[in-house]
């Protein structure tokens, strides 16, 4: 069972390369938005690959008005 | 006509496979533009109809197979007419796309969706006219007409019901939520899932497989297999037409056009 931390970091990393920004910049508290620069569509596109790498179902409705990496990971972590 | 060049798709004729590319940029959306050409294509299907076998629909775009009915364009025209009139306008708008895709869905021809990126609204409605749908594992598919006010017009709720359980049904219809490529598959509504930018290869060997068959048999075997179900589209146009009178559904509409949310697509 990976832990929230662990959650978080894998996260970041699949944002990182795939939408080619350096790991490093990348914290749990940023706006994903901005940090990576995407749209609406990106958007899904970046929810797809969450749930691809992770196993898991995640509804539109659980990440509406989740901006950042850490909350993210939690909804996440949740349905692990 | 076996090949065409348009604003918002083109289609080709070769080997007797019919390739119908959408490219109306940002997402092809369906909007009159769209609608017109679609007509076009409806028209060329039947006429083809003898010299083809299998029909691919595909989007060229980045976004997606298509993100659905063209909102901005509704919410526009909605604005510059009064309300019986803006009925009236819809009403033969559904009438014309229903159609459409009726003729696409009783076509002869196995017709196969490749799908990749968004397939939501009227795209999904779209697909779901198809005998096959092949998915980038990347594909999300949605019905977002809810968080209008509204039910889908373009015969998803008969189509849908008609190819997945009611449990099903009731879970994209009514949270509006969208699922991806493998949720798809597992309920029965994606037939192969492909790998990232693999959906058209896929569709295209899967048309080279059925061309191989008798097409009067293969149209028999649609025929029984998949009936077009008119009585339940010719309600699903009437109840949408009533919801459409409502002015929570110009308020949904202005929202969404007038929306800075960073997620405008999600309900």
């Amino acid at each position: 069972m990976r832990t929230l931390e662990q959650t978080t970091d894998e996260i970041l990393t699949l944002a990182a390369t795939h939408f080619k920004v350096s790991r490093a910049e990348l914290t749990p508290d940023d706006d994903f938005f901005k940090k990576l620069g995407i749209d609406s569509l990106q958007a899904l596109d970046l929810l797809s690959r969450l749930e691809n790498h992770f196993g898991v179902e995640l509804p539109d409705y659980e990440i509406q008005g989740v901006t950042d990496f850490r909350t993210l990971a939690s909804r996440i972590q949740s349905r692990l | 006509m076996t090949n065409f060049k348009g604003k918002a798709l083109s289609w080709a004729l070769d080997d007797d496979v019919l390739e119908l590319k959408l490219h109306r940029a940002p997402a092809n959306e369906i909007g009159s533009a769209m609608l017109e050409e679609l007509e076009r294509f409806a028209a060329a299907l039947e006429a083809a109809s003898n010299q083809a076998s299998a029909l691919i629909v595909y989007s060229s775009l980045k976004s997606g197979f298509s993100a659905g009915a063209d909102l901005r364009e509704l919410y526009t025209r909605s604005q510059e007419t009064a309300l019986g009139a803006r009925v009236a306008g819809v009403r033969d708008f559904l009438e014309r796309i229903h159609r459409v895709l009726n003729t696409l869905d009783a076509s002869p021809l196995t017709t196969i969706a490749a799908v990749h990126g968004v397939c939501f609204g009227g795209g999904f409605e779209l697909a779901l006219a198809c005998d096959l749908i092949i998915a980038d594992k990347m594909a999300r598919f949605c019905f977002p007409e809810l968080r209008l006010g509204l039910i889908p017009g373009f015969g998803g709720i008969p189509r849908l019901k008609r190819d997945l359980g009611n449990g099903v049904v009731r879970d994209l219809l009514l949270t509006g939520r969208s699922i991806n490529a493998t949720k798809a598959q597992a309920v029965g509504l994606v037939s192969q899932l492909a790998a990232e930018g693999e959906a058209l290869r896929l569709a295209r060997s899967t048309a080279a497989q059925v061309r191989k068959f008798d097409r009067a048999t293969s149209a028999a075997a649609k025929r029984f297999i998949k009936p077009v179900p008119h009585e339940e589209l010719r309600r699903e146009i009437e109840i949408f037409c009533t919801l459409f009178t409502r002015p929570a559904v110009m308020e949904g509409l202005r929202k969404f056009v007038e929306s800075t949310d960073a997620l405008p697509y999600l309900p």
